[in-house]
């Protein structure tokens, strides 16, 4: 553990996406291993490079000149030989180490699959997560999207498949990532250790916004995450202020109610995300924009210029509607 | 007339060579005039051809990438938008592995440098070898002419189901992807036929399997790789291409299609293409080592055993490219083995090159530094692959930045260093002029600085989490900095690159003559004069060495008995290189570039109309029945000669 700390120690490598910050048992016993292989091949580098470099500097000629093709005497090409012998074996010998370790490491990381207590199922889109719990009563099924909550120091297995093409579920703090595929099933299993609030991206090119398709793992104790799923179970009050009446109206009387879902209302299309708690979110349009007014503002007038080929149209509309649309969401809470 | 007429030993040719001379380029002279241009079948004109092309395309890839620098130096940066930027990578990775780095590493430089080699006057097929030729550079021009047109492909060099598939891939853009893969794959594969029976069956006389150079051995495991890995490539394109444009629906998983297999067939080709990429520069770095060190390489049987090796074990890791798919742990096991074992060959060449340094005497002119550079770098790219190897620690690194890092190591490593050095250690015999000494090195430690500042920091960005393939990020994540060390990088290899060009454009017009054997090196290719004569080498040759110029003894006999009126060869046996009978060549015509021509029609065709394939396919039977169509004066003079019997 002691040479790990000096990896921690390394700036840059401390911050929510990183797998040298690791803050669960998978993404620490990836670590182990991956510290285990950069000592052995650090070494091994540095060591075939200075008897490289120690060979030309002794045997450089100053000369601008070809000497006639020498022999090599019969005793140097006996030592010689023996040292690349000894070196291949070593070689391999350290190949053998490094690999029955990674053996070991996919090994107990497999183990830890089938014994989770927790299920959620992420399906990938373009270019967004939609990630549900699923409960015994299919009515209190929690539906949301691009923000996994999961209770710290608790197995929990991610169940994933892809709505479109192929993505790739990575949090690189909790764990390597897995493939989301058409037509696949997917289970892995996460932990975290550490509350906080991990980012992760879809790491399979998956189009245009590949490069904004990102989410946030939100470890929290057992007690919060239990209050944010029954918060996330029930239906969000009717909206009680003017304006935010207003505001529904305009959601279920424009393009909006096309796509989105928002329980306890007439909007119940599956297109695009799930919107019945939009306002308890950090992010909008999976991690591209924070979550506040004005940039709910924007991506709701022209997404298209935000995250380019997205599937949500440009939604121009009077002023007062927009504040009035936007108040109503940031009120879903 | 060839530009010194006197003998490797500086003897001025007797009156009888000279008349030799004369019939012998009377018959091998390529035509001249426009249209003579494209009847040209000789396989220096061909290779030079392959090399200046290949290289077109390379500096075509760099700029892409130096654009993608640009929009990459920046967060949320507007150079590129998403639809350019995936044109853009896409276009980079295609380029570079399927109209440089293969065509150039193997195509250019086997069809050039191997008939040379083994002291042949042509490589076998040389009417196959103009057509594989059309094709590639063919298949290249559609596939910008499309670029240009925003018809670019933008699915990534692998252009996996379904993003490429009928339902998210609308328009042309992956079909003409896809149709360029079976340009280029028609063009491999007729290549690997002729350097295989080449160097099979066209050797010099005692030229026996252990003294094969290394670098045909690199260059003819690599034509066998060739023929094993390319039709994989070529299915799985084609099938996508049917899916697309014939509704098959091998690849929908709505019907019972796999998504999966399309991965298994690419990588079943995509894995051994590095080695494709990689077994003739490593193959170069053992060539050139030689006349460096001034000392045969060290371990001869080594080096070629891992060639070899290296060749079988390609065709066993595939799957580490699909770790992040949820492959079974057994199967996982197995391939983390096969991709930890194929560093034991490998390591054995860096260990004999090393050897072979640590004994020998050094020389450092520019192609030297390029080799030691290679070293370096090479040897960088093969570490970071212990850790993708590695199934847990891949699932961190797959299709980050860190696995670019790796692979530019490994490819630009193991690839474009050992091409430079092979650039400047050939360009003295194919032209005939010297390279700058000076501006040489100065261009390495650009490329070589230069190198190391683009693609190190890609290692630590990869693994603070930054995906590959992205158009672009947010300012707040910590990657900023390092992207832009990388963009500088970027800045000084694109000066190198342009010094090289310099330097070429200045010694073809008043470089210093080479001579035959500028280096004192010992292949049978520097037994001739610089460019080489028309017919190659005026006494065909035999050998007595690995490296003949160094080990025959000055009364090694040259081959006597061949006609000169025609394009008379020896042939030889595949494991001695006993003489075995005569054989002739066929001669220049043009009927190779209008069957190229005719098959061009029919493969852009088909990304139409399936049709198509239908159509083209009968210009393409008139044009191959022209090429086929006996000619009687050769063939009354074989009757006559009895040169078809065979013991």
């Amino acid at each position: 553990m002691n040479v790990l700390s000096i990896f921690a120690a390394v700036p840059g490598f401390t911050s929510n996406q990183t797998s040298l910050n690791p803050v669960g048992p998978m993404a620490q016993r990836i670590e182990h291993t991956f510290t285990l292989i950069f000592f052995t091949t650090a070494a091994v580098y540095l060591l075939t490079m200075a008897v490289t470099a120690i060979s030309v500097w002794k045997n450089r000629l100053h000369k601008d000149e070809f000497p006639p093709p020498e022999q090599t005497p019969t005793e140097q090409y006996k030592r010689t030989s023996i040292a690349v012998a000894g070196a291949m074996v070593i070689s391999i010998l350290l190949l053998f180490v490094m690999m029955v370790a990674s053996f070991a490491t996919s090994h107990a990381i497999g183990k830890e699959n089938g014994r989770a207590p927790f299920e959620v199922d992420v399906y990938g889109h373009q270019w967004w997560w939609e990630v549900q719990y699923p409960q015994p009563e299919a009515y209190k099924t929690v539906v949301t999207a691009n923000e996994i909550h999961i209770p710290t120091n608790s197995l929990v297995r991610i169940h994933g498949t892809s709505r479109d093409v192929i993505h790739s579920f990575w949090a690189p703090n909790i764990h390597g990532k897995r493939d989301l595929m058409p037509g696949y099933e997917n289970d892995f299993v996460i932990q975290a250790d550490e509350p906080g609030r991990w980012r992760g991206q879809c790491a399979e090119f998956c189009g245009p916004q590949h490069a904004h398709m990102s989410f946030l793992v939100v470890a929290e104790s057992m007690d919060q995450f239990h209050n944010w799923m029954d918060a996330q179970a029930g239906t969000p009050p009717p909206p009680s202020t003017p304006q935010t009446q207003h505001g529904q109206v305009v959601f279920l009387s424009r393009a909006c109610i096309m796509c989105h879902t928002i329980r306890g209302t007439v909007a119940g299309s599956r297109v695009g995300p799930d919107l019945t708690h939009v306002g308890s979110r950090d992010t909008i349009a999976a991690g591209t924009l924070r979550n506040n007014p004005q940039e709910l503002a924007k991506w709701i007038s022209n997404p298209q210029q935000i995250k380019p080929g997205v599937r949500m149209p440009p939604n121009p509309m009077p002023q007062q509607d927009l504040n009035d649309l936007v108040a109503y969401l940031e009120s879903l809470r | 007339m060839s530009p010194e007429l006197k003998t490797i030993t500086g003897r001025p040719l007797t009156a009888e060579e000279l008349a030799q001379h004369e019939r012998l380029d009377r018959v091998w002279r390529e035509p001249s005039g426009f249209i003579g241009w494209f009847k040209a079948v000789h396989h220096t004109t061909i290779g030079k051809r392959y090399m200046v092309t290949a290289f077109i395309f390379f500096l075509l890839a760099g700029i892409l990438a130096a654009v993608m620098r640009l929009q990459l130096a920046m967060p949320d940066n507007h150079v590129l938008g998403p639809d350019k930027y995936d044109q853009f990578f896409t276009m980079h990775g295609t380029t570079m592995m399927f109209l440089f780095a293969v065509p150039m590493m193997f195509e250019a430089l086997s069809v050039y440098f191997v008939p040379l080699m083994v002291g042949a006057r042509n490589i076998a097929f040389p009417r196959l070898n103009a057509y594989s030729y059309y094709l590639y550079v063919m298949g290249g021009i559609m596939l910008y002419v499309a670029f240009f047109c925003n018809t670019g492909a933008d699915r990534g060099w692998f252009s996996y189901v379904p993003l490429s598939g009928p339902d998210y891939g609308p328009g042309k853009r992956p079909d003409f992807w896809a149709q360029m893969i079976t340009f280029t794959e028609v063009s491999a594969l007729a290549v690997a036929v002729e350097v295989i029976v080449t160097v099979f069956k066209l050797r010099a006389p005692g030229m026996s399997l252990n003294r094969i150079p290394i670098m045909v051995w690199g260059e003819v495991v690599t034509a066998f790789m060739v023929l094993f890995a390319m039709p994989a490539v070529a299915l799985s394109s084609t099938m996508l291409l049917l899916d697309r444009t014939a509704s098959t629906q091998f690849f929908n998983p709505s019907v019972g299609g796999d998504v999966l297999l399309y991965q298994h067939l690419f990588w079943w080709f995509g894995h051994p293409e590095v080695y494709i990429i990689f077994l003739p520069g490593a193959a170069i770095v053992s060539t050139i080592l030689a006349p460096f060190t001034r000392r045969h390489v060290f371990g001869y049987t080594v080096l070629v055993l891992s060639t070899v090796s290296i060749g079988f074990i390609a065709f066993g890791l595939w799957v580490h490219h699909m770790f992040a798919t949820g492959i079974p742990q057994i199967a996982e096991s197995f391939f983390t083995a096969a991709s930890m074992m194929i560093s034991i060959p490998s390591a054995a060449q860096v260990f004999c090159w090393i050897a072979t340094l640590f004994t020998g005497k050094i020389v450092l002119r520019t192609p030297m530094w390029w080799v030691l550079g290679f070293l370096f770098v090479f040897v960088m790219g093969g570490m970071t692959g212990v850790f993708v190897a590695s199934v847990p620690v891949d699932l961190q690194l797959h299709d980050t930045y860190f696995v670019v890092a790796h692979f530019h190591y490994v490819l630009i490593g193991g690839a474009v260093f050992p091409l430079f050095a092979a650039l400047h250690y050939w360009f003295p015999k194919i032209t005939g002029r010297m390279l700058s000494e000076k501006l040489g090195q100065l261009q390495f430690w650009l490329f070589f600085i230069g190198f190391n500042v683009t693609f190190f920091p890609m290692h630590l960005v990869g693994i603070r989490g930054m995906p590959r393939r992205v158009y672009t990020y947010p300012p707040d994540i910590g990657w900023t900095r390092l992207n832009q060390v990388e963009s500088f990088g970027a800045l000084l290899l694109f000066v190198s690159v342009c010094i090289f060009l310099w330097d070429v454009a200045t010694a073809l017009r008043r470089g210093p003559a080479a001579g035959w054997n500028p280096w004192q090196a010992g292949t049978l290719e520097w037994a001739t004069s610089s460019p080489p004569p028309s017919y190659n080498f005026l006494h065909l040759p035999t050998v007595g060495g690995r490296e003949p110029i160094w080990d025959d003894p000055p009364t090694q006999p040259v081959v006597t008995g061949l006609h000169d009126d025609a394009r008379e060869y020896l042939t030889t046996r595949v494991l001695d290189a006993e003489p075995e009978g005569r054989e002739e060549f066929p001669g220049p015509t043009i009927w190779p570039f209008l069957a190229a021509l005719a098959t061009t029609f029919m493969f852009i065709a088909s990304i139409f109309r399936p049709i198509g394939f239908t159509i083209g396919a009968i210009p393409v039977a008139i044009t191959m029945i022209g090429w086929f169509w006996p000619e009687r004066q050769p063939a009354a003079r074989r009757r006559e000669r009895e040169i078809w019997s065979r013991p």
